[in-house]
């Protein structure tokens, strides 16, 4: 086991989002693609991450708000395929995000031998949102402590961590590997289990079964 | 009942997890001295959601309240005005109704100076009390203005009058993205709930939903389609009488129930009424029922024997009894439009359908797959559990709580 005193307890958070309408809109693509550049980043995490925090069906067809009304509203299948196929969690910054989308719409309009347009009450609604973030008291000291506490997580604690720790850390890790790795190379089983762990097609409280499921496996037969 | 019996009761229907997560949210937010105001105190959607509402918000530990403000019939004339211009109809407000209008939020104000003054947080629901604002120019609550209407494509001179006073508030609240308008403000976005302790959503027992078949002359070992709602156009009972009649073609066993309120003074309601007594002819197997405002034990039992709820609406809302049927385990088949559309998820928890055709397919296609119908209700209440109780709408309150006492920021560490 490496030297434990450099590494700090797991501090376990909690939150809750809220959105909020910017009064943004757009008809069709070509405004789709103008307000994209201009929306804060924030708009663009909400409509990639935002859907596992509010009301929405666990097994969507396309998993972020773009794909959906170009599916739904533009009845562009193959444009939303490809827009559903950009996964959030390979892009490092909110940015890359951003240009990809821009990318693939332009393309998309290079190409259109006409623009599709949305009907009046379909268009598509710029949100942004605030996230409120709160301190549960519970601390872990070591990743075995996980084992019996996570599958008691609140699924705001499991997007806190999971998704949101994403942008948070330089390294682009959720919270539960970012803290594993200060721990050194003891724990490189359960690093592996939790990187194969994609958040994207996942509910929240699917994902919080499937950390719970790499912490049990990881440590099974280990004394905790 | 008690702070924590009224939390328990939640907590046995809406989760531990749930209620574990609102008691830690709201604990930074103790004493906090938050007021809601309206314009009645029984009856509609708003006064519904306050009844339960504000007594959680005080089992939680804040220091809630719930004030109403009163007008004379003129003063009611014109905000009934407002309402409908908001929506988009063409009104016609003479001058005497908006002076009377400005009177009573003028007097009202008066009345409430003492509470709105120490309140934090001062909540006005819909247009009503709307312009008590403008009395408190040196207010140090913040002012949220809560908005229930659609107000997406609202008849212009309507709307010019009261974003003078809308545009005072610190914040605004809509239903949904596309009911919001553009506002100096932070416009946020919380959807409506169902109260599942409510006599509308609660269980029943088996005799009372047996006697419910006696009651309305229903077989109950044929199938029933029903739908509740108003008797009015955009509620497309029309449609739903003509998806009716298609059905039976292919499913002669076929039953259809329509329930709405009384008829009002409204001449349209009644027009509509007529046309739906027209549409039916002599068919016994189609009942329109008028039930008075308060069977709500009625209508709950209503929408536990129907086997399929619609709400075929052409122009809806939020369109709440929608949840209220998914919460029965009932498959919805609903018209793609407004906030049906977020609750009833295509081929998951219902159907979405653009014409009385496609109610008629989809009401052909469960009834020959009793199994699919029955998943489909059972999701659509898992759905509903998740998203659309009480519980998540006070969450979200109490969150935007936080935004508006710590600024307009991306993240808020408390």
């Amino acid at each position: 086991m490496n030297d434990q005193a450099t590494v700090y307890p797991f501090f376990v958070k909690d939150c809750a989002l809220i959105a909020i309408a910017t009064g943004m809109r757009a008809q069709n693509l070509r405004e789709l693609t103008e307000r994209l550049r201009e929306v804060e980043a924030n708009c663009i995490f909400y409509h990639f991450w935002g859907g596992l925090l509010r009301p929405r069906f666990d097994n969507p067809e396309y998993h972020n708000d773009f794909a959906v009304w170009v599916a739904e509203s533009l009845h562009n299948k193959a444009l939303a395929e490809k827009l559903a196929a950009i996964d959030p969690s390979a892009f490092e910054t909110v940015e890359n995000l951003r240009n990809e989308v821009i990318e693939t719409l332009e393309e998309e309009l290079d190409e259109a031998e006409y623009p599709s347009w949305a009907k009046k009450d379909s268009l598509f609604d710029f949100l942004r949102c605030r996230l409120v973030i709160f301190d549960t008291k519970l601390t872990v000291s070591v990743p075995e402590d996980f084992v019996p506490l996570l599958p008691n997580l609140s699924l705001g604690s499991i997007f806190f961590h999971f998704i949101d720790g994403r942008r948070r850390n330089m390294n682009s890790l959720d919270d539960f590997r970012n803290w594993i790795t200060s721990f050194g190379p003891s724990y490189e089983n359960l690093d592996r289990r939790l990187g194969e762990i994609c958040p994207y097609f996942t509910p929240l409280n699917k994902l919080r079964e499937q950390l719970s499921q790499a912490f049990r496996l990881s440590f099974e037969g280990k004394p905790s | 009942m008690t702070d924590n019996g009224i939390l328990d009761a939640y907590e046995a229907v809406a989760g531990k997890d749930v209620l574990d997560h609102l008691r830690q949210l709201a604990r930074p937010l103790m004493g906090l001295r938050v007021v809601h105001v309206n314009s009645t105190r029984v009856g509609g959607g708003v006064a519904e959601i306050l009844h339960k509402m504000v007594p959680l918000m005080q089992a939680l530990g804040l220091d809630a309240s719930w004030e109403v403000i009163e007008g004379d019939s003129v003063f009611y004339q014109c905000t009934k005005g407002f309402h409908n211009g908001i929506q988009g109809n063409r009104v016609d407000l003479p001058e005497s109704y908006l002076k009377a209008y400005e009177e009573t939020n003028r007097q009202s104000a008066e009345t409430l100076a003492d509470t709105l003054r120490h309140a934090e947080i001062v909540i006005i629901h819909d247009p009503q009390p709307a312009a008590m604002i403008t009395h408190f120019p040196e207010r140090k609550a913040q002012w949220v203005w809560r908005c229930h209407i659609d107000a997406s494509r609202p008849f212009r001179p309507v709307w010019k009058y009261l974003r003078e006073f809308i545009y005072q508030y610190d914040a605004s609240i809509f239903s949904l993205a596309a009911f919001a308008r553009r506002l100096p403000h932070p416009a946020y976005l919380i959807a409506p709930s169902i109260d599942p302790l409510h006599e509308k959503n609660i269980e029943l027992e088996r005799d009372e939903i047996e006697a419910t078949y006696t009651q309305f002359q229903v077989d109950s070992n044929r199938p029933i389609i029903l739908q509740v709602s108003r008797f009015d156009r955009f509620k497309d009972p029309l449609g739903v009488i003509q998806s009716y009649k298609t059905a039976k073609h292919f499913l002669p066993s076929l039953q259809l129930i329509l329930a709405g309120g009384e008829a009002s003074d409204d001449p349209e309601g009644k027009g509509v009424l007529n046309d739906v007594r027209l549409a039916s002819g002599d068919d016994p197997d189609i009942k329109v029922l008028m039930l008075p405002g308060d069977a709500h034990r009625t209508i709950n039992a209503l929408q536990r024997i129907a086997d399929i709820v619609l709400q075929k609406s052409l122009r809806e809302g939020f369109g709440l009894t929608v949840a209220e049927a998914m919460w029965k385990k009932k498959p919805v088949i609903g018209g793609d439009t407004g906030g049906i559309r977020i609750q009833v998820i295509n081929h998951h928890t219902g159907f979405l359908v653009n014409s009385p055709e496609g109610a008629a397919l989809r009401i052909r296609y469960l009834l020959q797959n009793r199994d699919i119908l029955n998943q489909m209700g059972e999701k659509a209440r898992a759905f509903v559990h998740e998203n659309f109780l009480i519980t998540r709408h006070l969450r979200e309150y109490l969150t935007l709580f936080f935004v508006l006492l710590y600024g307009d920021q991306e993240r808020i560490e408390l």
